[in-house]
């Protein structure tokens, strides 16, 4: 009886931030991250819902692509459409973790990281932007994003 | 041919105001706006920051304090032209540089003997739109105290430091990335000509401290303290970075 009610209050106090769980250790081999970051496979339909919201995924503060519900889209960065031909499933596993090991001087946040960043608000201290299952999400959908 | 060369020179010198002018790569937030935006700012009468405005120049002019005196016994009206365009200035009592609120209240303190205003309450913001309102039109001309310097390389350093769990620097976007859209809306280039101003967003005027913040926050970042020191350093370096551009006050942004 105790057990489902605190996993339903730990939900609610979870519900839109990645929760504070120590990050899972990854290992990149030639520009990629080749294993599941969570051990599991990523499920598409979630990836997508997480992109287009722009308080969970935030990617389309920077990024456009082909999302007709969300008007307003950024033109900072690269057009997600064909995300899933351009980059393998490592590559882009590699690419939302740390985009920094690709490309230093890149602005795209590391989605996967709590050290090394300044002042961060306390809201957020020590918790990733997603959780390795919500990065899992988005690299199973961004793969389903083919050149046509 | 005395005329043609006439017409010729005055064409040249024409060409010439205008390539100076297109030749200052800088633009204001203004020229990021809609028509109608700028329109509403451009109208006193439509211009919702006027209203915080009036209650300044009432607030201006009412005594206050143990002192019982009013700004205005000591400032006449036209002795604060020009006052906004050249702060923050250098503070001989703290050594250190002071915006225009905190000289407000200063003033209050040790002339007034009245207490300071809140910072971001609607009184202080009223009387530092009255006082910025009378620069409107001029170019921004920061303080050349080189007592400064330090505070204003210690704001540029500030505005190039990356933040916050998203981990954005202020350059990130208004430097290297002005003019493109975050999120469908154009990303100015972050020069305090306006302020304090009327955000559609906020549907109040607001201080350039406060728009900082929104940015903070929105990077996910802890915002520095209204009245920080870190944020009077960066107002240091923007306005010394607009050096020249006209004053807007009270501007109008979405």
């Amino acid at each position: 009886m105790v057990r489902p009610l605190l996993g339903l209050l730990s939900l609610l106090a979870f519900a839109n931030h990645a929760r504070a769980e120590p990050l899972r250790p990854y290992r990149i081999v030639k520009g990629e991250i080749p294993a599941s970051l969570s051990g599991k496979p990523g499920d598409a339909a979630k990836g997508r819902a997480i992109v287009v919201d722009r308080q969970t995924g935030l990617c389309l503060l920077c990024h456009s692509g082909p999302f007709p519900e969300a008007r307003q889209q950024g033109d900072l960065a690269p057009s997600l459409a064909g995300a899933g031909s351009r980059s393998s499933v490592g590559r882009l596993r590699l690419k939302i973790v740390d985009s920094r090991a690709l490309n230093p001087a890149t602005i795209m946040p590391s989605y996967y990281r709590t050290q090394g960043l300044a002042q961060v608000a306390k809201a957020w201290e020590g918790k990733p932007v997603l959780t390795a299952q919500q990065i899992e999400d988005v690299v199973a959908f961004l793969a389903t994003l083919k050149t046509p | 041919m005395k005329r043609a060369l006439v017409i010729a020179a005055l064409g040249f010198s024409l060409a010439a105001g205008l390539a100076v002018a297109a030749s200052d790569p800088r633009r204001s937030g203004f020229d990021f706006m809609s028509r109608e935006t700028q329109a509403m700012q451009k109208d006193d009468f439509s211009n919702p920051g006027m209203l915080w405005v009036q209650d300044g120049a009432d607030l201006f002019k009412a005594r206050t304090g143990t002192s019982g005196k009013a700004c205005a016994d000591c400032h006449a009206e036209p002795s604060m032209k020009g006052v906004a365009a050249r702060y923050p200035a250098f503070n001989a009592k703290t050594s250190r540089p002071i915006d225009l609120q905190g000289r407000i209240n200063q003033c209050r303190l040790d002339r007034q003997g009245a207490p300071e205003l809140p910072l971001e309450g609607h009184d202080l913001l009223a009387l530092t739109a009255y006082v910025a309102q009378q620069s409107r039109g001029l170019p921004v001309s920061p303080a050349t105290d080189p007592r400064l310097e330090p505070f204003r390389r210690q704001g540029e350093a500030l505005y190039k430091k990356k933040l916050g769990q998203l981990n954005f620097s202020c350059a990130d976007c208004h430097d290297a990335n002005a003019g493109r859209r975050l999120a469908g809306a154009p990303i100015p280039e972050a020069h305090p000509t306006g302020y304090p101003l009327y955000r559609l967003e906020w549907q109040a005027l607001g201080s350039l401290q406060k728009r900082m913040r929104g940015c903070m926050s929105g990077v996910r970042a802890e915002p520095y303290g209204y009245g920080a020191p870190e944020f009077v350093a960066i107002e240091l370096y923007l306005m010394s970075r607009a050096s020249g551009m006209p004053m807007e006050t009270p501007g109008v942004r979405p």
